[in-house]
């Protein structure tokens, strides 16, 4: 269990970038964190492995205070997939970059071969292994960043922006993947601004504004409130809208498809479009 | 002060030279910024310090140790006061700097133009540097693990990612800049004009009093070490 008590931090320059944070995560959670640009959640992310301590309060990893031991040693529980796959990829093969953190923990040269082919596997990037990471597409590379992560298995999984660049295909395998580590009994934890893929998801929700927590709560109870959203300057999903559109004209919200949502508003509405029908 | 603080290698010098910078330092507020990098300067000139020390005399290692911090004075009262925007568009203005990029570069403005660049990129460089070392960290790399070969091989995960993310930025930036007609046409006019004042008349009057009075002295007397 990774526990957050009062964790408030400021940055050299002066700038209060989390404040009077509590927070838990556990084994077979799922998380997102929200929140507008500059809100702290990158900050956040880099407290719970150790890259970043708190000013005050203290981070506990499965017990250990975060200031008292190695990121290294801390990394090998938390990872921590960076959003810009630029910053950490070097090697000359693919196969070498999934392999590099597993070196760094020590693991013998069989375990490392095998955690890679299974890694590469899963994530769709077998047939990249002798290639350079530097020849593939954008999100190749964010999914060969995030395998370098995955491959030591780690107990907590932080995932910063993980769905830019990524088609909706890959999005639908990446959430697959999610559900799957955390029906493992892993923790998942991602930084997102995709309320789409939230909303589809379904994962708890922290929102967070300027350092502060500001909303808790399953995706459903945080992205349908609409003082919390703004706040975080977000917009609701679509599907949230839509059914705050038939709230709204009074008419029943026990329709199961969005067509009929469309059709029950167009009605409502006579000849003017519904304008929830139009897609932003 | 950077000649008279190489013409001349006596500790008098020196002093004098650091003292008459102290009040440019208070005049600029750059006072506390200059107090940090002096910190950061401790290790070389105290090597400067010892290395001359065993190679020459007592006072020819203190007065090169000053020299050493009048030049970093010096420096820090240009770049901390000086902002590199101004000092590309004062170098854009200087004909003989728009003549050389001309003949080597093909525009007048590129040379002026790569120094702003330059000068600008070295702080975002170093944000890169320090998100490709968390970066790295939180795959288990200890930057401070093992012997100095080792040491040393362990920054090749942080010099590859930031050496490839400066190249990608520069063919970005290239490309940026040729779709906004980069260098444009011959005599662009600028959002700021530089002008110099009276007051610049007089600083530069001063600087160049000072210099030839002390290219004088270094021809006509031997100044002592001590």
């Amino acid at each position: 269990m990774i526990t957050l008590e009062h964790v408030s931090f400021r940055y050299s320059s002066g700038y209060l970038a989390l404040h009077e944070i509590d927070l838990s995560i556990q084994g077979g959670d799922f998380v997102a964190i929200m929140g507008e640009n500059g809100a702290g959640k990158t900050t956040l992310a880099k407290h719970l492995n150790g890259l970043l301590k708190p000013s005050q309060g203290r981070v506990l990893v499965d017990g250990e205070d975060t200031r008292k031991v190695s990121v290294a040693h801390l990394a090998r529980k938390v990872g921590l997939v960076f959003q810009n796959p630029d910053h950490l990829l070097f090697s000359e093969t693919v196969k070498d970059e999934v392999a590099f953190g597993l070196k760094n923990f020590g693991f013998s040269p069989e375990v490392v071969e095998k955690q890679v082919g299974r890694t590469l596997e899963a994530l769709g990037l077998a047939e990249y292994a002798d290639k350079s990471p530097f020849l593939l597409s954008g999100g190749e590379r964010k999914r060969v960043a995030l395998a370098s992560i995955l491959a030591s298995e780690p107990d907590y999984l932080i995932l910063d922006e993980p769905t830019i660049g990524q088609d909706y295909q890959q999005k639908e395998r990446l959430r697959n993947f999610i559900l799957q580590l955390y029906s493992q009994g892993k923790a998942v934890v991602m930084i997102t601004h995709d309320v789409e893929f939230v909303a589809e998801s379904n994962p708890k929700v922290i929102l967070l504004s300027k350092g502060q927590i500001v909303g808790k709560g399953s995706a459903d109870s945080v992205l349908s409130r609409d003082e919390m959203v703004n706040r975080a300057s977000l917009v609701k999903p679509q599907m949230s809208r839509l059914f705050g559109e038939l709230t709204k004209y009074g008419l029943p919200r026990d329709v199961v498809d969005v067509h009929r949502a469309r059709i029950l508003l167009e009605d409502k509405l006579g000849e003017v479009k519904a304008p929830v029908a139009q897609n932003p | 002060m950077l000649i008279p603080a190489l013409l001349f290698a006596s500790v008098w010098v020196m002093v004098i030279l650091l003292l008459s910078q102290l009040p440019l330092l208070f005049i600029g507020r750059v006072a506390r910024r200059w107090a940090l990098s002096l910190r950061a300067g401790v290790f070389l000139s105290s090597l400067i310090f010892v290395v001359n020390f065993f190679t020459g005399s007592v006072f020819s290692a203190i007065a090169l140790t000053l020299r050493f911090l009048v030049l970093l004075t010096a420096f820090s009262l240009f770049f901390m006061t000086t902002s590199p925007d101004d000092l590309g568009l004062a170098l854009d203005r200087i004909g003989a700097v728009r003549w050389l990029s001309r003949k080597w570069l093909g525009y007048p403005n590129a040379l002026s133009f790569t120094f702003t660049t330059a000068v600008r990129l070295v702080p975002t460089l170093a944000v890169d540097a320090q998100t490709v070392v968390d970066a790295q960290r939180s795959r288990g790399l200890e930057l401070d693990r093992g012997n100095l070969l080792r040491r040393i091989r362990n920054y090749i995960p942080i010099l590859i990612p930031l050496l490839l993310i400066a190249i990608r930025r520069s063919l970005e930036l290239a490309e940026a800049l040729e779709s906004r007609g980069f260098p444009g046409k011959e005599g662009r006019t600028s959002l700021f004009q530089l002008k110099l004042k009276r007051g610049d008349y007089a600083i530069i009057g001063i600087s160049v009093g000072a210099i030839a009075v002390s290219i004088w002295i270094f021809l006509h007397y031997r100044v002592p070490v001590f």
